[in-house]
């Protein structure tokens, strides 16, 4: 999560306080990414160091300095915003490890393994929706931080299922030979 | 005591070497209030399990109770009236009738159980107004979006005084803004005091559902244990 540009966001709305930024920063993401103080103040100050931030020179370190976003701290917001996030490269996924790993060591049932993660998602997925049947003190920010956990579990579920189907079909078939080096060249010609 | 009650309920289809054992030794009880959501992939039984809950179809052994009393021991006059008076059903593909309209959907039910046809208007219309449908009451299923019409299918399905909603995919068909209206409508219903079973393979509906049981090759094989809070999920610690 770039705290930084976030920051950054907030200041393009005008001048603000460092004790401002912490309280707008967390009502702005539905109280779910709390930050502390030092956090604040030590990326206020990388980014005024970077010139991307200035502050008011006569005040002293502390709630009362005022932060303003620069020409520069701009321009670096708005090419955050319109660059995608880095997704390129498979993340190293402790879950898809863990089923992976399931599959070599004896004793050890893999489809157990996938149950038992499922449970513990849809039960995650049971607290965050149930925060939805109060819809009267849901706030939009809230609301979509809400929807992309849910979308994010959803999609780890989705996978246990199709990993699941594909496991089940793999021990009906006759063994083929290993897709292994294919994968890993496409992955490496992407890069 | 439980609203709904499956007891030990199998089963199976065909036999000898085309036997399918399609549910084995399910149990199950919902109590009123509560939205139960049974999840599995395809083939699982889920659709089975439902049809066996709503008397549709006889299990080959085991025993379904509702309020009480055991489907075995009813006639078939009896369990048609229980079907009528107590359950209602939703299914993904809406099942309303085209030549009726919205309004005439949701007060069948009611007239086809020996309702005055003006005092079944009023609770259908009643109905229609609590899931904010009222407006297109006298629209046609195929003159209403497919939102529209699942509503009306939920309207149609707790009219009277059902105590006891059925729902087979009942969001599969919609985009996800209508799909959480239905599930919310749904939870709505629960509130008011009716117990309900939701079969689906989709977690995001299964998680509007205080328990999710979770069906594999015909059998129950986890459930998930009650949710703590969910504030839990929210700023753990602060450290300033």
């Amino acid at each position: 999560m770039s705290v930084r540009h976030a920051l950054l966001a907030l200041l393009s709305e005008g001048p603000k306080y460092g004790f401002q930024l912490r309280q707008e920063f967390e009502e702005g993401t539905g109280d779910v990414w709390p930050l502390n103080v030092g956090q604040v103040y030590s990326t206020l100050q990388r980014l005024e160091h970077s010139g991307h931030i200035e502050s008011d020179d006569t005040a002293d370190d502390g709630p009362q300095k005022v932060f303003r976003l620069t020409e520069e701290g701009k321009s670096e917001l708005h090419r955050w915003l319109s660059t995608p996030t880095d997704m390129a490269s498979p993340p190293r996924d402790e879950l898809v490890i863990k089923v992976l790993s399931a599959l070599r060591v004896p004793g050890i049932d893999v489809y157990e393994v996938i149950q038992l993660h499922r449970r513990y998602l849809v039960e995650l997925m049971q607290q965050w929706t149930h925060l939805k049947d109060d819809e009267a003190d849901f706030d939009l920010a809230f609301a979509l931080v809400v929807d992309a956990e849910l979308s994010r579990l959803d999609s780890v579920i989705r996978w246990l299922d199709q990993a699941e189907g594909r496991l089940k079909r793999a021990e009906l078939e006759p063994t083929g030979p290993s897709t292994a080096p294919r994968l890993r060249r496409r992955l490496v010609a992407r890069r | 005591m439980s609203f709904l009650e499956l007891r030990n309920i199998s089963k199976s289809y065909g036999a000898g070497s085309t036997l399918v054992h399609a549910l084995l030794d399910v149990s199950l009880s919902v109590d009123r209030g509560i939205l139960v959501a049974v999840m599995g992939p395809s083939g699982s039984g889920k659709s089975t399990l439902l049809t066996i809950a709503g008397s549709l179809e006889e299990p080959t052994t085991g025993e379904v109770l509702i309020d009480g009393k055991s489907l075995a021991s009813m006639s078939h006059n009896d369990k048609a009236r229980l079907r009528r008076r107590t359950i209602g059903y939703v299914f993904q593909d809406f099942n309303l009738l085209s030549g009726l309209t919205a309004l005439e959907n949701v007060s069948l039910p009611l007239e086809l159980d020996d309702m005055s046809a003006r005092k079944a208007r009023t609770l259908a219309m009643a109905a229609l107004e609590s899931i904010g449908i009222a407006e297109r009451a006298g629209h046609f299923p195929d003159e209403l979006s497919g939102g529209e019409r699942q509503r009306v299918a939920i309207a149609r399905a707790v009219v009277g005084e059902r105590h006891l909603l059925l729902a087979d995919e009942p969001s599969g068909a919609l985009d996800s803004a209508n799909g959480e209206a239905v599930m919310k409508m749904i939870r709505g219903a629960c509130k008011q005091g009716v117990a309900a079973v939701v079969v689906t393979h989709d977690a995001h509906l299964a998680s509007w559902a205080d328990r999710v049981l979770f069906l594999k090759d015909g059998r129950i094989v986890d459930q998930t244990v009650p949710p703590p809070s969910a504030e839990s999920l929210l700023a753990p610690t602060r450290t300033s």
